[in-house]
C-alpha cells in the first residue's frame, strides 16, 4: 500500500471499464475483483479473456460490458492471444509509427488458468512477454455448473466430485498456482482476494510497472458455487484470509513478503461451517484440513521471514 | 519485373515469400515437413533480413492463438504447420475464421497417425475443410512462392478479411529444390498493401471481439462467416489477376490439361498433378481421350468452374490423397455432389492413393486410370478404390 490514492477510497477512479447490467449472479467475488483489476489498469490495455463465468457475463452479442479492447477465442488460450498481442504491437511500434503504451493483460478463471491452459500459461512466463496475468480463482468450473478443478480445496463437494457414502468430496489439495508461476522465475507474482479491493489494485499497479510477465492469483469468492448467501461474500473472503486457508503474499524477484500477517489465525471451521460445499464434512476432515492449512501458511510466513533476515 | 530464375528448396522461397510481404509477427512450432519454412525465417529474423517478432510458441494451438492476438491489433500474421500440428490447433482455426482475422499459414500436407507417418498426404488439411477458412493447393514451390503472396492479399482485402491456408505435399513439394523466379521488393510492395484491420484491438477505440450468441443469433453469425467466404472468391480471382499481369504466371480456381477432347477426366489436387500429366500425355500419344483436371482452390469450393470443367466428359476419376475412414473420400464426394444437379452427368470413380507419401509414378497413373475404367465398364463404380494396396 504504496501510495496515498490507495488509502482514500474517494481518489478511486469513478471510470469503470466493466460496465454495470453484466449478468454476473448476485454477490459475484469474481466480477468484483475484475472490476478492482480494471480500475487499477486504466484505459491503456488489451485485455485477452479465457473462456469462462467473466466471458460469458460480459459479451452476449450484440451486447458488451467492456469498455476496454477485449478479445476472447477459447478456454486454453488466452497467454497465447496475450503473447501475440503484446508482439503484435510491439512490431506497429517498431515498423508502423504505433505510439501508445498498452499493457497486455491475460485473464481467466482456475480450470481456465491451473488446467486446462496450464500450458500456454508457461509457455509466455517463459517466454517472457511483457504481460500480466490474473486468475480469478473461485475454486471450481462454476461457469458449467460447479465442476472441480484443480483449485477445488479438498473436502469440497462439487458435481464431478460430490460427497456421498463413499466419498468426501474433492481429496486432492490445492494446486499452488503462485508457486508455478514464481517457479518461472519471473519479477512479480502475488495473491488477493475479491474482498480486498485495496490490495487488489496495488498490487496491479506493481504489475503494471514491471517489464515483463507477472501473476496475480485472486481467491474470487462465489456464493454460487460455494453454497453459501450472496450478502456473504465479503466475509467469506475476509475469513479465508483471517483463517490463514488463503494467504495474501507476494514473490518479488523470488522474495516472499506476507501482506497480511495475523498475531493469531481464525480456526478453519469458521470459514468451512458457512459453505454448503463443506457441510458433510466430520471432525477428523476439519482436523485435517485445519493441519494442512497451518503448515501451508508457516510454509509463507517462514519464506517471508528468511526473506526478511536477509 | 520479375528477377532472374534461381534453384531453391520450395520451403526457403515460401519464407522469402513471407519475407518480401513483410510480416510482423510470426508465432511457429517444429513439425516435419514444415520445419524448413520456420527455420528460415528464425534465420531471417537472427540476421535482420526481415523486421518481425518471432514467437517461438510451445504449441501449433498456440501459434495460432498467437496468430490471432497479433492479427486482431492489426500486424500480419504468419504460421506454417503439418499434420499432428495442424490438428493441434484445429480449435483454434475455427476462431480466426468467425474474428475475421486474416492469418496466412503454410500447410506442407503429411498424413495423420497412426500408424505415425511424417510424409505427404492431404488427411491433415480435409479435416480443416470446414473451418471457414480460404484454402488454396499449390503443385511445385513457385506455385507455393506465388501463393504465398497472394494469400496476403486475398485475406487482407477489406472485403474478404479471412485466414488463408497455402497447401503444399509434404517432401514432395516442400523438400525439392527447383528452379524458381522471385519478385523483388518493389514489385511486392505494390501488389502487396499494407495490412490495416478495420475493428482492430486498440485503446482508443475500445472494440469487444469474441462475444458468446445464444441462438437467436447464431444462425446469422455462421451465415454471414459463410457469405463472406464464398465471396471472397471474387477477390480471389481477382488477386489472381493482377499476381499474372505483373508475374506472367495466372492462377485460375480450376485448371485443364489436355482436357479439351477428352472423354475421360482424371481430377488431381496438389503435387502429384504433375506426374499425372505425364501420363496423361504418353496416353494421348496412344490415341487414348484422357486429360486431366487440377482442383486449385478448395475453399470457397468453385462449384461453377468444377461443372464447367467435367460436365462435358463421360467418365471422372477423382483421385484423393486422402482417406475419410468409413466413408466418401473427401474432394470426390463434392465433385460428385456438384455434378448431380446435371441431367447428363458423367460417371465418377472414386480412387483414395498416394497415402503417407507413396508415390504414384506416370506409370502407376495409367494404371490406375485403367482400373478406374474398368469399374465403369463393370458398373461397379459405386465404392471407394483404394489404390495400389499390398495384398
Amino acid at each position: 500500500m504504496e501510495t496515498l490514492s490507495i488509502y482514500a477510497p474517494k481518489l478511486i477512479t469513478s471510470r469503470e471499464y466493466i460496465a454495470s447490467g453484466h449478468r454476473a449472479c448476485s454477490g459475484c467475488g469474481e466480477v468484483l475483483a475484475m472490476r478492482y483489476v480494471c480500475k487499477a489498469l486504466g484505459r491503456n490495455t488489451i485485455i485477452s479473456n479465457a473462456t469462462g463465468c467473466m466471458e460469458i457475463i460480459s459479451t452476449p452479442l450484440p451486447q458488451t460490458a467492456w469498455e476496454v479492447p477485449w478479445i476472447h477465442t477459447l478456454f486454453e488460450n488466452a497467454s497465447a492471444v496475450a503473447s501475440g498481442i503484446e508482439c503484435g504491437l510491439k512490431a506497429l511500434k517498431r515498423k508502423h509509427g504505433y505510439t501508445r503504451e498498452v499493457k497486455v493483460v491475460a485473464m481467466g478463471g482456475d480450470g481456465a488458468t491451473a488446467d486446462i491452459g496450464l500450458q500456454s500459461l508457461s509457455g509466455a512466463m517463459e517466454r517472457g512477454h511483457d504481460f500480466i496475468y490474473v486468475c480469478y480463482d473461485n475454486e471450481a468450473y462454476m461457469n458449467t455448473g460447479i465442476q472441480r478443478s484443480s483449485e477445488t480445496p479438498f473436502g469440497a463437494s462439487t458435481t464431478t466430485a460430490p460427497s456421498g457414502k463413499a466419498s468426501m468430496g474433492q481429496h486432492t489439495w490445492q494446486k499452488n498456482m503462485a508457486a508455478i508461476a514464481a517457479a518461472h522465475e519471473i519479477q512479480y507474482v502475488a495473491t488477493s482476494c475479491s474482498s480486498y479491493p485495496f490490495d487488489i489494485m496495488t498490487k496491479v499497479e506493481k504489475a503494471i510497472k514491471i517489464k515483463g510477465p507477472s501473476y496475480i492469483h485472486i481467491l474470487s469468492v462465489c456464493p454460487t458455487g460455494w453454497r453459501c448467501p450472496s450478502n456473504s461474500t465479503i466475509k467469506m473472503g475476509r475469513l479465508a484470509v483471517e483463517t490463514g486457508i488463503f494467504p495474501m503474499y507476494e514473490i518479488e524477484n523470488g522474495k516472499y513478503t506476507l501482506n497480511i500477517d495475523l498475531p493469531k489465525l481464525r480456526p478453519v471451521e469458521d470459514y468451512l461451517k458457512l459453505q454448503g460445499r463443506f457441510r458433510h464434512l466430520d471432525k477428523d476432515n476439519t482436523a485435517e484440513i485445519q493441519e494442512k492449512v497451518l503448515d501451508e501458511y508457516n510454509k509463507v510466513k517462514r519464506l517471508a521471514a528468511g526473506n526478511k533476515a536477509k | 519485373m520479375t528477377a532472374k530464375r534461381i534453384g531453391i528448396e520450395s520451403s526457403l522461397a515460401v519464407a522469402e515469400a513471407v519475407r518480401l510481404a513483410n510480416v510482423d509477427v510470426i508465432a511457429a512450432y517444429p513439425i516435419t515437413p514444415q520445419t524448413h519454412i520456420v527455420e528460415g525465417l528464425a534465420e531471417m529474423v537472427a540476421n535482420g533480413h526481415l523486421d518481425a517478432e518471432y514467437i517461438p510458441v510451445e504449441s501449433e494451438h498456440s501459434a495460432m492463438s498467437s496468430c490471432l492476438g497479433a492479427s486482431a491489433v492489426g500486424a500480419r500474421a504468419f504460421t506454417a504447420t503439418a499434420s499432428q500440428g495442424l490438428i493441434l490447433m484445429h480449435e483454434v482455426l475455427l476462431v480466426a475464421a468467425s474474428l475475421r482475422l486474416p492469418v496466412v499459414m503454410a500447410v506442407t500436407n503429411r498424413a495423420l497417425s497412426g500408424p505415425l507417418n511424417i510424409w505427404g498426404d492431404h488427411s491433415d488439411v480435409m479435416i480443416a475443410r470446414d473451418a471457414g477458412w480460404i484454402q488454396i493447393f499449390a503443385e511445385n514451390g513457385q506455385q507455393a512462392f506465388d501463393q504465398t503472396l497472394c494469400a496476403f492479399r486475398i485475406a487482407e482485402h477489406q472485403d474478404v478479411l479471412l485466414p488463408v491456408i497455402i497447401n503444399f505435399d509434404g517432401f514432395h513439394v516442400s523438400h525439392v529444390i527447383e528452379p524458381m523466379h522471385f519478385l523483388d521488393q518493389k514489385t511486392v510492395d505494390e501488389f502487396l498493401p499494407p495490412y490495416r484491420h478495420p475493428h482492430a484491438l486498440d485503446p482508443d477505440k475500445p472494440v469487444t471481439m469474441g462475444g458468446f450468441a445464444m441462438p437467436n443469433m447464431y444462425t446469422e453469425g455462421r451465415k454471414s462467416l459463410d457469405t463472406a467466404l464464398r465471396e471472397s472468391k471474387k477477390v480471389i480471382l481477382d488477386t489472381w489477376k493482377q499476381f499474372g499481369d505483373i508475374a506472367g504466371r495466372y492462377y485460375k480456381p480450376v485448371e485443364k490439361y489436355q482436357a479439351e477432347n477428352a472423354d475421360t477426366l482424371l481430377v488431381t489436387v496438389g503435387s502429384y498433378s504433375e506426374n499425372a500429366m505425364d501420363a496423361v500425355d504418353k496416353m494421348q500419344a496412344e490415341g487414348k481421350k484422357v486429360g486431366l483436371v487440377r482442383v486449385r482452390l478448395w475453399r470457397p469450393f468453385p462449384y461453377k468452374e468444377i461443372i464447367e470443367a467435367l460436365s462435358g466428359a463421360t467418365n471422372v476419376i477423382v483421385l484423393d490423397r486422402a482417406i475419410s475412414l468409413g466413408g466418401p473420400a473427401p474432394v470426390c464426394s463434392e465433385i460428385r455432389a456438384a455434378l448431380y444437379s446435371l441431367k447428363d452427368r458423367p460417371q465418377v470413380v472414386s480412387i483414395v492413393g498416394g497415402l503417407g507419401g507413396r508415390d504414384i509414378s506416370p506409370a502407376n497413373f495409367e494404371k490406375l486410370i485403367a482400373t478406374a475404367l474398368d469399374k465403369i465398364k463393370t458398373g461397379d463404380a459405386a465404392e471407394t478404390i483404394m489404390f495400389g494396396v499390398r495384398e
